[in-house]
């Protein structure tokens, strides 16, 4: 499958794939608007870690043998066998922060506000994610990568 | 073609079906269940009683799950024998269903000590859907006032919180002296204890319930209990939910071994070849104590269970094990908390490191044994949690950085390069 892979030496930290990713799972798909008006605020599912001078971005990972599934205590988070991406149905979501507890690259957000987490769904239906279309420095790639 | 059947239509047994189905396409799957609904969210049970879920948003899977899984659910069916030699399992009516392999998923039942009073009407417990929607409908037909929770553990604060959300005043009984006390140290307990009394509900710690009492109209309706203590709490409902035990009726008398819970290897098989036991029923390993015990938990028992599934299927699996874990959202303050995360005070094997933040909150504990993390707690701080829990359950030996694991701006970020790599969150 195709998935997000995080170019460290490339990374500068700028921090404009959160600002994309959180545009892109607005509702008004507008930067002013998305930050500024819409309230809650929409969640980043991408979070870029900073231990200088190391940066990069992490965002869920579609592991093979998902924890995340596996300690779901609600049935929301579900891996496709076919395209092997994980996804979350946040009208499922209990918002019992198990698959937090479980996700060994910290990728699930939440969102409290709505009392639910929020994750990576690969921005279904764009040619390219969101975060790595707007990475200036080509940080983050799209790539098929061995399953 | 194989014969399997599964006790037990929870989170184990669901688990073992899709593991025998991955492995065995052909062979007939039973899942025999007493409940008339087979796969629902367990935790999910206090949404419904609070309104914030429904039936439907608890089921767990699809509605055709079972069907594409090419198995058979048989609900509102009790099991009542296990015969070994003959490879049956009989039904509360009589009829009798053989197997070629056996998984035993039946999960555990809530621990209600003898109190006097306890058969009057407005008494609960609260592990299972028919549980809830019992509650539930007790309270939309008498509109109680307030209730008396027995148990401060994880079932009877996520009750409590249901009772507080439909506008009862709660009173939560406990017989140690913290609330949530299998899970959180005294600091941790302590926290969460304050945010929870914010909420109105008040606690007793350190007693029990000697009796429940009636109501001067009807005595045989609740209406309050008696504390050990001597104090009279008037309630309109009480909740008991002080833990759960482990069925294991089915294997008594036979030659499954058991313990408090049914004794397994590391494949889930039992004593007896063929039949096999996981979920709250089973003692599994836990990796941080290094031994097999009870640990109801929904996620190790869909681990269990597909373990289990793929052995009873032919291919070969090893369960790696649990440990105790849980995150918490009730009230919300979330929490996790992992492994051995309240070593005794004189344990001087181990190494406690701990931060603080008053204002907000905020704690955070590690204990490290060797320098492998063995145990660890995040109070109102656990985006992160699972970076720790990995390293955690990889057993890495955290000594050149461990004094930023605990710091403000901990993240994957801070590893080693190396370590990094071997996580696989470089390329």
């Amino acid at each position: 499958m195709k998935k997000i892979i995080a170019n460290q030496d490339a990374c500068m930290g700028c921090g404009l794939c959160e600002v994309y990713c959180t545009v892109a799972h607005s509702k008004t798909k507008d930067i002013v608007k998305a930050y500024n008006k819409e309230n809650p605020r929409p969640v980043s599912r991408v979070r870029r870690e900073i231990s200088k001078p190391v940066s990069f971005a992490i965002q869920c990972r579609h592991c093979e043998d998902a924890p995340c599934v596996t300690a779901c205590l609600a049935g929301a988070m579900t891996k496709d066998a076919a395209t092997g991406e994980v996804s979350h149905n946040k009208d499922k979501c209990m918002g019992c922060w198990t698959c937090v507890m479980v996700c060994p690259y910290g990728a699930i957000k939440m969102d409290k506000e709505n009392k639910v987490v929020a994750k990576c769904d690969l921005c279904q239906g764009q040619k390219e994610p969101a975060c790595v279309a707007n990475c200036p420095n080509q940080a983050l790639l799209f790539i098929e990568v061995k399953r | 073609m194989a014969k399997y059947v599964i006790v037990g239509a929870s989170a184990s047994g669901v688990g073992a079906v899709e593991a025998i189905r991955a492995v065995d396409p052909t062979g007939t799957i039973t899942v025999v269940t007493e409940e008339a609904c087979a796969y629902y969210s367990r935790p999910m049970i206090s949404d419904l009683v609070s309104g914030k879920a429904d039936l439907q948003k608890m089921k767990c899977k699809n509605d055709d799950f079972f069907a594409k899984y090419g198995t058979e659910v048989r609900i509102n069916k009790k099991v009542t024998a296990l015969n070994i030699s003959e490879k049956t399992l009989t039904l509360e009516d009589g009829e009798k269903v053989s197997y070629d392999k056996l998984l035993l998923a039946t999960g555990g039942k809530p621990f209600v000590p003898k109190m006097e009073g306890q058969e009057k009407d407005g008494v609960f417990t609260f592990t299972t859907l028919s549980d809830a929607q019992r509650l539930a409908a007790k309270i939309d037909s008498i509109n109680p006032r307030s209730a008396v929770v027995i148990g401060a553990g994880l079932i009877g604060i996520s009750v409590t919180e249901a009772l507080v959300k439909r506008g009862l005043k709660v009173t939560v009984v406990e017989l140690q002296e913290k609330i949530l006390s299998l899970l959180l140290d005294p600091k941790a307990s302590d926290i969460v204890e304050v945010v929870i009394r914010k909420a109105g509900v008040n606690f007793a710690t350190g007693q029990s319930v000697q009796k429940i009492l009636g109501r001067p109209e009807n005595e045989a309706a609740v209406g309050g209990v008696l504390l050990t203590k001597g104090e009279a709490v008037p309630c309109d409902l009480v909740v008991v939910a002080i833990g759960v035990i482990p069925r294991t009726e089915l294997v008594a008398g036979t030659l499954v071994k058991t313990n408090r819970g049914i004794v397994v290897d590391n494949t889930l098989q039992t004593s007896v070849p063929d039949v096999y036991a996981s979920g709250d029923v089973a003692e599994a390993f836990d990796f941080i104590l290094n031994m097999n015990r009870l640990l109801p938990l929904w996620p190790l028992a869909v681990e269990e269970g597909r373990v289990a599934g793929s052995n009873m299927a032919g291919k070969k699996a090893t369960y790696g094990g649990g440990t105790n874990m849980s995150s918490l959202k009730y009230f919300g303050i979330p929490i996790v908390s992992i492994g051995n995360s309240n070593p005794k005070a004189d344990d001087t094997t181990v190494e406690v490191m701990v931060k603080l933040d008053e204002e907000n909150n905020v704690y955070k504990k590690l204990v490290l044994k060797d320098n492998i993390i063995v145990g660890m707690t995040m109070v109102n701080c656990i985006e992160r949690a699972g970076v720790l829990f990995n390293l955690m359950k990889k057993q890495i030996n955290v000594k050149k950085f461990k004094q930023n694991l605990l710091s403000d701006d901990f993240s994957l970020a801070v590893l080693p390069l190396s370590l990094q790599r071997k996580m696989r969150v470089i390329q």
